[in-house]
């Protein structure tokens, strides 16, 4: 606790700084092309990124590029979760939060100062174990497998094979979002393997004959097999074509419209440029 | 100079009482603290329904731990089952049957074992142990779950229980053995009548010290134990197979969760802290209590 409060006062202090080094703009959430950026203006000090593990590591590619633009500014990358990510932002411990699914209406009534900016977008991927035959399900029969209603493979025409359904832990972000576009009001069944990361999930799926369970596509490897629903297979293409329909929004949030080095920073990820480290490291870009 | 001299004692006396103080105190905060933030769950959700009830789901507000008390419970039994009788072993080994080069090798690879971090143990269980349980045909069995997390947590209770207890078995005076065989016992009947009885009380206490140990593990529980929360069964007429049931440890259940927990969620995790924190109390005052039992035999 007494970490946490040393953590803030020295936050508080590094957003005294900065508003007193450059003074506040006014803001519109459209992209600025990069070359509308400045990188001649003086930015410094620290950013302090917080929240979702989904969007961190493609929020540690931007940051390093943006560095290298502004070789003044740190920016420091946490992990936490979604729902830290929300908080964080609202309580301004950090100058952005990540989260990856919508800001749920609860969170922006409990703080409505807060700012949601859409920098990307995300396919999530239900994928089995790479020996598993079964390549293709309906939205509905994806529903009943991680509801427990549907048990073995042999009943979608798989071999005679227990089904073990692998999710992630209750408040992540991706949880929370296959929970919104997939599962609607089923429950997952409480008899699932619950990992705490994207990672530890694959692995789990990788070892496990029989396994299902979901992946943020910056996650898809060879290690898994991916599930095509309702006849598309999770792919970038697919996923901008609108084929493939469980995507979700990754999200900056900030308290208040942001101000100085944090506004700079959003609109270099808005910007081409940045939507184009967006689409390298395997996300949708923002329209 | 002596006046001095006395000054430069109490001077270190002082600070040395600070030292002790300041690590009491710490405690005591941490205690204080983890239960003030558990107020309003043991207020809102009440302690007999926390304990009680077997349904976790913090987001439609039900917030029962006996799922989780069962897991850790279990998994405990489970390591110590597997662990003590290999441990013990290490122990009689090192003090009785080694010669003094063995021991000299074999004693700091157990050691070792303490300073393996638990997050390697747990990658180890899921890549090694967990494919090798899954062998077992018993349906529904995914390898994860509470046998392979007994086996990983096995071996990491092994150093302390070995250490212990081998400091156990060798404090008891060489004029018991050297009687024993005097008599015409053999060195088996010696070990297993005189030294064994007679380290008993610490032999006692590392076990239990090594229980203290398994019930605070968590990453590599998380790892291998599956994290479902469920109230493990068997899955077949043989109860044994209740071990591979899936479960989800006391102290998973907070590392996995506080991340995303706010409000009486976050307040439902520490008091499942403050749970944990009274069974390791009780754990180790027990072993505190074998521990001066067995000292005050010795002295009598």
């Amino acid at each position: 606790m007494k970490l946490f409060a040393g953590r803030l006062l020295v936050m508080v202090a590094g957003f005294a700084l900065l508003m007193a080094a450059c003074g506040g703009g006014e803001d519109t959430d459209t992209a600025v092309p990069v070359e509308d950026v400045h990188p001649e203006e003086i930015l410094e000090g620290e950013l302090n990124l917080v929240g979702s593990t989904t969007v961190q590591p493609l929020a540690e590619v931007l940051a390093a590029s943006f560095e290298t633009l502004y070789p003044e500014v740190t920016v420091y990358v946490q992990g936490g979760g979604s729902s830290v990510g929300v908080r964080s932002a609202a309580d301004r411990s950090a100058d952005i939060g990540m989260a990856s699914r919508e800001v749920k209406v609860s969170e922006i009534q409990e703080n409505p100062e807060i700012v949601v900016h859409t920098i990307a977008r995300d396919g999530i991927a239900v994928v089995t174990e790479p020996g598993c035959t079964v390549e293709g399900l309906s939205l509905e029969q994806v529903r009943q497998i991680f509801a427990g209603e549907i048990t073995n493979w042999s009943e979608l025409g798989g071999g005679d094979m227990v089904i073990t359904v692998v999710a992630r832990e209750e408040g992540s972000g991706t949880r929370a979002a296959f929970e919104e576009m997939v599962m609607g009001e089923a429950l997952i069944t409480d008899s699932a393997i619950l990992q705490p990361s994207n990672g530890a999930v694959r692995t789990t799926i990788s070892v496990t004959p029989g396994s299902i369970g979901f992946l943020s596509f910056g996650y898809l490897d060879e290690q898994t097999g991916p599930v095509a629903i309702d006849g598309s297979l999770p792919t970038e293409e697919n996923a901008a074509s609108g084929d493939y329909t469980v995507v979700r929004p990754l999200n900056m949030i900030t308290y208040g419209q942001p101000e100085g080095k944090v506004k700079v920073f959003l609109d270099f990820i808005l910007s081409e440029d940045g939507q184009a480290i967006v689409t390298a490291e395997g996300y949708l870009p923002v329209d | 100079m002596q006046r001095r001299k006395r000054q430069f004692d109490t001077a270190m006396k002082y600070s040395l009482l600070f030292a002790a103080l300041a690590s009491m105190l710490i405690v005591l905060m941490i205690g204080v603290f983890t239960f003030r933030e558990a107020l309003p769950a043991f207020r809102h959700i009440g302690l007999e329904k926390l304990l009680t009830e077997p349904v976790w789901r913090p987001g439609q507000e039900q917030y029962g731990i006996l799922a989780m008390i069962a897991g850790s419970g279990l998994v405990t039994l489970g390591s110590v089952i597997l662990g003590v009788p290999l441990a013990l072993g290490c122990a009689i080994f090192l003090s009785e049957i080694a010669r003094p080069r063995v021991r000299a090798v074999v004693k700091p690879c157990i050691e070792l074992l303490a300073g393996i971090p638990s997050v390697v143990y747990g990658l180890f269980g899921m890549v090694v142990i967990v494919p090798i349980v899954r062998q077992i045909e018993v349906p529904g069995n995914t390898g994860f779950g509470l046998l392979s997390a007994s086996i990983v947590l096995a071996i990491m209770i092994l150093p302390t229980i070995t250490s212990v207890s081998d400091h156990a078995i060798r404090s008891v005076p060489k004029e018991y053995r050297e009687g024993s065989l005097a008599m015409g016992a053999t060195k088996w009947e010696t070990v297993s009548r005189v030294v064994i009885p007679s380290a008993r009380s610490g032999i006692i206490s590392a076990v239990v010290l090594g229980l203290g140990r398994a019930l605070g593990e968590t990453i590599a529980m998380i790892m291998v134990i599956g994290n479902s929360v469920i109230i493990p069964a068997a899955a077949s007429s043989n109860p044994l197979t209740i071990f591979l049931s899936r479960a989800r440890t006391l102290t998973g259940n907070i590392a996995v969760e506080i991340n995303y927990a706010t409000g009486l969620h976050q307040s439902a995790l520490f008091a499942t802290g403050v749970i944990l924190f009274l069974l390791i109390m009780i754990v180790n005052s027990s072993a505190r209590y074998l521990m001066s039992r067995g000292g005050m035999r010795k002295s009598g």
